[in-house]
């Protein structure tokens, strides 16, 4: 096939054609995408949710309380008509690069029962380190099991009674900054939902 | 007035675009060779990703998210980034020829660099306002401005250095580059508000 | 021309990443781990197959004169396409990949070899450059992220070679990638030179 001139005519109605097609194509593949992608981001959070409050039977999802103050969204989990805990979306604004995202599950006494990571940029093999270290029994590392009404959820550091992350202090504070957030936010919703 | 700051100082410093997001990389190597160029091209980003970033932030919430686009974001920011780098050759050329003479080599060098379309994606998912997009653009820019020049400050001293034949050129200045990232490692951690 | 020759030449001859230097920011920024290393040259090289083989076939209809806007729109729809996929069926690596997807559409390499080879050369050609460069892309990313994987954790994808605690952090973070990258790089020299002296 022999090449088409460049005429002013001609580089419009390429292009044009040319943006066209990718448009149609674009708008066909989000159509097909869009659902998907809606699934992923909420089966990530009910997974998350599932994983971190005890056993319940509601949808925690539907039920839920924002705290007005800090922002924080509590997942109310049931079971019956008895409130078993919750799972709090938290955060802190404190962590070594920047913003760090974790959700924090309480039982109704608020013992600390799991936590997940959602979103962080701190140091690979430093604090990067948070999603397995405040599990870990040894010490006084775990969170998980500890209720922040007894204990102080603060780095021994700064006189509290959990064991940051070795060399990772700041990680560590922002982590506890996070839990303490997602505590008081759970506490509320306990006083307010009940 | 503290946000401002903190912007700045973590755009510069903390979190340099080319040693810790990784992003110019190109530019970076390609024109540090000497000194004089590096500066060229320093204020000829900071001038398109000001620009870039205002244009695409405007675009961004006037247009693609109230008509549910989003997904078309990659797309329009880099047709809108050739285009502005275009007009502002042209531009540049017609009212100031002694500015065009200086900088006018390294404009369309810029539309594949990667760091101004980066800069006006990061700003949306960050949840900046204009201001504050504006002032991270800026204050990327002179990040990206500043690693450039002490690179290319390094890389002229490398020319007289002799270095094992297999490392001369690309490799040993990596090495350097390498250096220089470590140095800035010192500023992570740092805190401003 | 013999279509092996082609992707041979985008593997060895013309490496991207270690002789033609093109594409650095994902190379340096993804190979953290052998694992987004590779799945980032794997991403670029299906954009590059796909936008290489469009724009051959397009070659005719579009006129010299605005034929880079063209090429951008056809990258940049792939690109797209390719992220709106990930977000929908691979969400984790997605997220660790993060920027540097929507960033292929200014990967030296796409419009280098949209504007070198594919405007000039047919179809079938055009694929298997695309195939050649995106797979010595992928190896050159696959390698980095393997050696500072190893170095910085002992492991490579993930199974654990030496204890961690040997390990040197600081080829997991930014410096190390400068650092690993150049000696990859005069490693390839050396080799070469070897080869061609003998």
């Amino acid at each position: 096939m022999k090449k088409l001139v460049s005429s002013l005519l001609w580089m419009v109605v390429s292009l044009g054609l040319i943006t066209a097609i990718a448009a149609a194509v674009l708008s066909y593949v989000h159509e097909v995408t869009e659902v998907p992608i809606a699934d992923v981001e909420r089966q990530k959070k009910t997974e998350a949710i599932a994983e971190v409050v005890p056993p319940f039977d509601n949808d925690p999802m539907t039920d839920t309380w924002v705290d007005s103050e800090s922002g924080c969204t509590v997942y109310i989990a049931k079971k019956g008509k008895n409130i078993v805990g919750g799972a709090v979306e938290s955060y802190s604004p404190d962590g070594f690069s920047g913003r760090i995202d974790v959700i924090f599950g309480f039982d109704a006494e608020g013992t600390v029962t799991g936590y997940r990571v959602i979103k962080h940029a701190e140091t690979p093999g430093l604090g990067a380190k948070m999603e397995q270290w405040f599990r870990d029994p040894q010490g006084r590392r775990a969170v998980i099991g500890r209720n922040p009404s007894v204990d102080n959820m603060a780095v021994a550091k700064d006189g509290g009674d959990v064991d940051g992350i070795t060399a990772a202090t700041i990680s560590s504070r922002a982590f506890l900054d996070a839990l303490r957030r997602g505590y008081e936010s759970f506490k509320k919703s306990n006083n307010t939902v009940r | 007035m503290l946000t401002y700051l903190s912007i700045i100082v973590t755009a510069i410093f903390v979190n340099n675009i080319v040693f810790a997001q990784f992003l110019g990389i190109c530019p970076f190597m390609g024109v540090s060779k000497k000194l004089s160029s590096a500066v060229g091209m320093g204020a000829a980003v900071t001038a398109v990703m000001a620009l870039a970033t205002c244009v695409t932030w405007l675009l961004q919430y006037s247009v693609l998210v109230p008509a549910g686009l989003e997904f078309m974001q990659t797309i329009v920011f880099i047709l809108v980034i050739a285009a502005l780098v275009q007009m502002l050759e042209i531009v540049i050329k017609k009212i100031a020829p002694a500015l065009y003479a200086a900088l006018g080599v390294f404009l369309p060098l810029i539309t594949t660099n990667c760091a101004v379309l980066g800069v006006a994606i990061l700003v949306t998912q960050k949840g900046f306002d204009l201001g504050q997009s504006l002032t991270y653009a800026v204050a990327t820019a002179i990040g990206f401005t500043l690693a450039l020049t002490l690179f290319a400050g390094i890389r002229e001293q490398l020319e007289l250095v002799n270095v094992p034949r297999p490392m001369k050129g690309v490799p040993i200045a990596l090495l350097c580059a390498g250096l220089l990232a470590m140095a800035f490692m010192g500023f992570s951690g740092i805190k401003i508000g | 021309m013999n279509k092996l020759k082609i992707i041979y030449n985008g593997l060895v001859k013309e490496n991207p990443t270690f002789v033609l230097l093109l594409g650095m920011c994902p190379t340096l920024g993804t190979t953290g781990s052998a694992l987004t290393g590779m799945s980032m040259g794997l991403a670029t090289m299906g954009v590059l197959v796909c936008s290489n083989g469009a724009i051959s076939a397009l070659k005719n209809f579009i006129p010299d004169s605005v034929r880079i806007p063209a090429y951008i729109v056809v990258i940049a729809s792939f690109v797209t396409i390719l992220q709106m996929l990930m977000q929908a069926y691979l969400p984790a690596l997605n997220d660790s990949l993060g920027i540097f997807i929507p960033l292929i559409v200014v990967n030296c390499i796409l419009l280098g070899r949209a504007e070198a080879f594919a405007s000039k050369h047919p179809v079938g050609d055009s694929l298997c450059d695309g195939l050649g460069m995106g797979l010595g892309f992928t190896c050159a990313l696959t390698l980095l992220g393997m050696v500072r994987e190893l170095l910085g954790t002992g492991r490579v994808f993930s199974v654990e070679v030496y204890p961690e605690r040997f390990g040197s952090l600081i080829f997991v973070l930014a410096p190390g990638a400068f650092i690993a990258l150049g000696f990859l790089i005069a490693l390839y020299n050396v080799i070469k030179n070897r080869r061609s002296s003998c």
